[in-house]
């Protein structure tokens, strides 16, 4: 049996932080730990791979990998995992991840453990600890079945500096044609200075205190002095200020940067579920009795349309 | 067309969870058609009433009580139902087989569920579905479109939007996004008293996860909290951003 696989999230050969979260976190263990890329040019990834930590770096490198498709590429790895063996898969939990790996369980008929905030791999033994009800509430789960399949929330480990050797294993192209049945007829991608949701180091969210887009947009000034992402309650969003992808709570995304600013959300439960993680918390709100308060580490009881003027020129001091 | 819709009963997005003999209890807390679930019922209806879909059926698996999402739906706007009973205990797989099992008895020309449940946070039991069933599918869309025989499909992919087109039979699953979920009318409701409803047993298979426990996350304890001007909070807000959380400022 050949160890854990993390399977690379990239885009035109830029690899996603939660891949070398993956491997650095496994390679605090005992097994083999081995990164999986697919793609078009994509064998010289493997230095960068090897730097946090993968002993193998397993590439297919083909043309009909260029972009992400389920069908080549749970073919591809299904053919890779009956060479190989694999005790354990981990993706990342994004939408190419879970899509990849829930598609991948079934066909092997095995267990698939996916948003896992912890991990616990030995001996073709999995044992993670799940985010339900959007992370009120934490399930630790075995899977039973084989391989152990997993996805794993972005942020929730380090990026670590122990290498690993990084020996290249070029896998045979065994998708075929065939096994295509998605058609990208085109792809727009959001064109934003700002880092995604659910890797920022920082997020800055706006709610219903905004009253509006001018409010936003100094929700916006701020996120931007902080190198932030900008997110939102559901009350921003169902007013149309900000779109359905920014939307954070238990109908949007979970995040757990190191710090977020709550500016105008009074904290309704499901929003709390989306971002009580977060290592610090700021809230800035008129209302003295809101939950958001609750959680917060500094919590600020004053109109927002006050205070992130004066906060932006003190943070800019 | 005859379009299968998924649904999932699970608790109202407001609830507080708490625990009683370490399972999440489910005391006094109010069941609701799964959000996301809840918009492709509502996709489905759009396709009726464009002539698309000709008839809509709803499935659910796991206990009796689902029969109210089941009446839900078909208050709505959908046509009939089926309840798959199955022991709520059932994980992703089991619940894919039971369904698809059920589902391939209908030969629909669509598959819509949403494509996370609220509870769980899985985001498998489709593309488990469509893979035993054979059928191609498109994950989290936000817009659909279907003529000669395919489904073009907009979905909010990483980092971008892609427009994804598949060969129909296929699984499709929502974003909450989509459409503004209908509420139902008092004739909807009155109507779907009368649908048909099917019941069936869910085929036995075993789990492949077992869950050892469930806990709730530390609570999170209040800091400070400043009622001042709004010129001395946001000084002292800035400075704690500076040296205690260490911001770096562009």
């Amino acid at each position: 049996m050949a160890g854990t696989w993390v399977f690379v999230e990239q885009k035109d050969g830029n690899i996603r932080k939660v891949t070398f979260e993956m491997l650095s976190e496994l390679k605090k263990g005992g097994d083999e730990v081995s990164a999986v890329v697919f793609g078009k040019g994509v064998a010289g990834l493997a230095p960068e791979l090897a730097k946090c930590g993968a002993d193998k770096v397993y590439v297919a490198d083909d043309a009909m990998f260029a972009s992400y498709n389920t069908g080549a590429f749970v073919a591809q790895i299904v053919a890779m995992i009956k060479e190989f063996s694999p005790n354990a898969l981990l993706f990342a939990h994004s939408f190419n991840g879970r899509d990849m790996a829930s598609r991948l369980a079934q066909k092997l008929e095995t267990g698939l453990a996916t948003d896992a905030v912890a991990a616990d791999i030995t001996a073709g033994k999995g044992i993670f600890t799940r985010s339900i009800y959007a992370g009120k509430a934490l399930a630790k789960v075995e899977v039973t079945g084989s391989p152990v399949l997993a996805t794993i929330r972005p942020g929730v480990w380090e990026v670590g500096s122990t290498a690993g050797a990084g020996a290249v294993v070029n896998a045979a192209v065994a998708a075929t044609a065939g096994d295509v049945y998605q058609v990208e007829k085109s792809f727009a991608a959001t064109v934003s200075a700002r880092p995604d949701l659910a890797e920022a180091a920082v997020v800055v969210s706006g709610g219903r205190g905004c009253k509006g887009p001018d409010g936003i947009k100094l929700v916006e000034q701020l996120a931007d002095l902080l190198g932030a992402a900008v997110g939102g309650s559901r009350a921003s969003i169902d007013s149309g200020w900000l779109g359905h992808e920014l939307q954070v709570g238990q109908t949007g995304k979970v995040v757990l940067p190191n710090l977020y600013v709550a500016c105008g959300i009074s904290g309704a439960i499901q929003h709390l579920a989306g971002m009580s993680s977060s290592k610090f918390i700021a809230a800035v709100n008129t209302d003295t009795e809101a939950p958001i308060f609750s959680v917060s580490d500094f919590g600020v009881v004053a109109d927002l349309f006050k205070v992130i003027p004066i906060l932006v020129s003190e943070l800019k001091k | 067309m005859k379009v299968i819709v998924c649904v999932k009963q699970t608790f109202d997005t407001e609830a507080k969870i708490e625990l009683k003999d370490g399972k999440i209890s489910d005391a006094g807390i109010n069941l609701i058609i799964n959000p996301y679930d809840e918009v492709a019922v509502e996709g489905a209806i759009q396709l009726k009433e464009k002539g698309i879909a000709t008839e809509i059926v709803v499935i659910t698996a796991g206990a009796d009580k689902g029969m109210d999402a089941i009446r839900t739906a078909l208050a709505m706007g959908a046509d009939r139902g089926i309840l798959v009973k199955q022991d709520t205990g059932a994980d992703e797989y089991a619940r894919a087989v039971a369904l698809a099992a059920a589902i391939k008895a209908e030969s629909p020309q669509l598959v819509l569920a949403g494509h996370v449940a609220a509870d769980d946070g899985s985001s498998q039991v489709p593309t488990r579905i469509a893979e035993i069933l054979g059928f191609p599918h498109v994950n989290v869309i936000t817009a659909i479109d279907i003529a000669g025989g395919k489904a073009t499909c907009t979905t909010e992919a990483d980092g971008g939007t892609a427009v994804i087109e598949v060969a129909i039979p296929a699984v499709i699953s929502s974003q909450v996004s989509w459409n503004e979920p209908r509420y139902p009318s008092m004739k909807g409701i009155m109507q779907a008293k009368k649908k048909p409803v099917a019941t069936v047993d869910a085929v036995a298979v075993d789990n492949k996860i077992k869950i050892i426990d469930v806990s709730l996350p530390a609570a999170k304890t209040a800091g400070i909290k400043l009622e001042d001007d709004a010129d001395v909070c946001a000084v002292k807000l800035a400075d704690w951003m500076k040296n205690t959380v260490k911001v770096e400022v562009k």
